[in-house]
């Protein structure tokens, strides 16, 4: 792992709108490698779009967007392809191929990028689909016959498939049983640790925040509000920053997270 | 490979020194599947040696750990956050190699062939429950005309036929020509050729107009119902509408059947008038049968019930493809790919079930001698 001094992902001036609807003017962020950071915002804020900008799916209309110290957008195709080996994405209900089963899901990456013998590529796509906690009957299903968990777990085993540096989460708790969203923070923090991953997550979960997120980025009129851990969050003197930190739920959270002594 | 992006790698080795398996180099998802797997001879595993190691690094560390016999303790030389990578590849590894697949015997292949045909009678028992279904609901609409979606019916309406009256004038159009065409140069033989206008009008009147609107209507408005049902029960529109009391079959099967029961008759006579038309306009072209000729002989020799015959064939046609595409769309399950599936299934059963009662009503209509 080469520690860079700078930041692994690097936001500067971005600015996207849709329409007549803007809803990014002048976004700055830095992400640190090895940090997991969480992208809060209300509804419409564009923490979806953020992600789908940093990563390629969607095009900004102005600014700069750095991965490795190297550009998304003005690069040549072959850079783009390298670059995009090194980052695994989650979206928000899994986005597994319908067609393939989970195992196959896990696969396709490795299929794509990789030439290994078809053995080895199905016991290390085994492991991976184990490693997110899935059963190994859950392994030959088809995404249609997987709960909601279920398929947001199959999606994360894909999204490390290749063992990236950085993984983006879309919403990764949203829809889950509480226990189950705990269980998957724990996976995520477990993962950062051993695979030395950098983690992007979009999440609306209090209990993700304080549970493993390093720091937080609050989006809100069109840009990063401001970022810092959850403690410096509390003394941010905003009013929706103060709503979503400082409310009943966030309070209820905080003491969840102080219960358990993390 | 793209690896040209990763810094530079030491290529990973395995030595045996003193019973002990050392490795060393980066073990890595694009490296491991170059080292060697046959069995080796060792106690221990010693891993001080490895620079960066992933998740298949890890797996091939702990398969080597377990094809040496020795248990996971044999691991020595790991750093902290390998270790833990270890620990949880070793928590992840599948129990023993899978069994393969046996080979199916013949009475496996017996069971598929009973499993089959048991699916094949559910679908005929079900389809036959569901039609059993729609009619009780258009038969309902007699008793309380209320109930009928007026707006929606006349959306289907407009949506299965005035939208599909170009498509059916022309290709009624064209076989008309077609058969013009082909049958005076037969007919040219025997000098007959003015029976050209009895083939045209009886093949026109009484099979080919209705039977090739219905082939279009099943791939047009067919595929359409089973592909907008589909999604909406993909969706859980239908399951919603269960749950506030509304009949989906009242609300999205009724309309769309009625309104092709309605306009497939009228598309027929459409497809009638132009079959004829184009006929007329190849056999004056062709053999030089004016119009006032032909219009003379088709109503001197063709008599109407050709005509009806092919009418009274229109609604039950009609009630076939709108019943085969509403029931597959209800059978859509949770995935995108069970839509297609059912779309194309959808098409491709109602036109041979409409080709099949099509020759049921030749049978009939044999039998009542018209």
């Amino acid at each position: 792992m080469t520690a860079g001094a700078g930041p692994i992902i690097r936001v500067r001036g971005l600015a996207k709108s849709f329409g007549n609807h803007a809803v990014h003017e002048g976004l700055d962020l830095d992400v640190r490698r090895g940090e997991i950071i969480g992208i809060v915002g209300g509804s419409g804020t564009g923490k979806s779009v953020l992600l789908q900008q940093i990563v390629g799916l969607v095009k900004p209309d102005a600014g700069r967007i750095e991965v490795f110290d190297q550009s998304v957008r003005d690069t040549s195709q072959a850079d783009y392809r390298a670059l995009r080996r090194r980052w695994g994405v989650m979206f928000q209900d899994g986005a597994l191929f319908s067609s393939l089963t989970v195992r196959e899901n896990v696969e396709a990456p490795m299929r794509e990028q990789l030439n290994l013998p078809d053995g080895l590529r199905e016991t290390l796509a085994g492991i991976k689909v184990r490693m997110v906690g899935l059963s190994d009957s859950a392994q030959d299903k088809h995404p249609s016959d997987l709960s909601g968990g279920m398929r947001k777990r199959a999606g994360l085993a894909r999204a490390i498939a290749l063992d990236p540096e950085i993984v983006f989460l879309d919403e990764p708790t949203a829809g889950l049983d509480p226990i189950g969203a705990a269980a998957f923070d724990t996976l995520i923090g477990r993962l950062r640790t051993a695979l030395g991953l950098t983690v992007f997550m979009v999440t609306h979960d209090l209990d993700s925040l304080h549970a493993i997120c390093d720091r937080v980025a609050v989006l809100a009129e069109k840009k990063v509000l401001t970022v810092g851990t959850m403690a410096e969050m509390m003394d941010v003197d905003h009013p929706w920053v103060r709503e979503y930190f400082d409310g009943p739920r966030a309070r209820a959270a905080q003491a969840g997270a102080g219960g358990q002594g993390a | 490979m793209a690896d040209q992006d990763r810094e530079a790698r030491t290529a990973p080795a395995l030595e045996l020194r003193d019973g002990c398996a050392v490795l060393s180099g980066d073990l890595l998802i694009g490296t491991v599947a170059a080292l060697p797997r046959e069995p080796v001879d060792a106690r221990s595993v010693d891993v001080s040696g490895v620079g960066r190691l992933d998740t298949a690094g890890a797996w091939f560390v702990l398969d080597l750990a377990r094809r040496t016999g020795a248990d996971s303790g044999a691991i020595s030389g790991a750093g902290e956050a390998q270790a833990l990578l270890l620990e949880i590849v070793r928590n992840s590894m599948p129990d023993a190699p899978p069994a393969p697949a046996a080979l199916s015997s013949l009475v496996d292949r017996l069971a598929d062939v009973g499993r089959w045909t048991h699916g094949g009678c559910r679908v005929a028992v079900e389809m036959t429950g569901f039609l059993g279904q729609v009619v009780a609901a258009l038969a309902g609409l007699f008793v309380r005309p209320g109930r009928l979606r007026l707006t929606s019916l006349v959306h289907h309406m407009q949506e299965v036929g005035w939208n599909a009256i170009p498509i059916v004038a022309l290709m009624a159009f064209l076989i008309g020509v077609v058969l013009a065409f082909q049958g005076s140069s037969q007919l040219r033989q025997f000098g007959a050729e003015v029976f050209v206008v009895e083939l045209i009008a009886i093949a026109v009147l009484r099979e080919l107009g209705i039977l090739l609107t219905a082939i279009i209507v099943a791939g047009r408005s067919g595929s359409a119902f089973t592909a907008a049902i589909g999604s909406m029960k993909m969706r859980e529109e239908i399951a919603a509408m269960r749950t506030l009391g509304l009949d989906p079959i009242q609300l999205l099967v009724v309309p769309r059947v009625l309104a092709l029961i309605v306009m497939l008759p009228i598309l027929g006579f459409i497809a009638d008038v132009s079959g004829l038309v184009g006929g007329a306009i190849m056999s004056w072209i062709e053999l030089g049968v004016s119009p006032v000729v032909f219009q003379s002989r088709l109503v001197a020799n063709v008599d109407l019930w050709q005509f009806a015959v092919g009418i009274i064939k229109a609604p039950f046609f009609a009630l076939i493809i709108g019943v085969i595409g509403c029931y597959e769309g209800l059978k859509v399950g949770g995935d995108a790919e069970s839509l297609g599936r059912l779309t194309s299934t959808s098409v491709v059963v109602a036109i041979f079930m409409v080709i099949v009662a099509d020759a049921l009503f030749s049978v009939f209509f044999a039998l009542v001698g018209i």
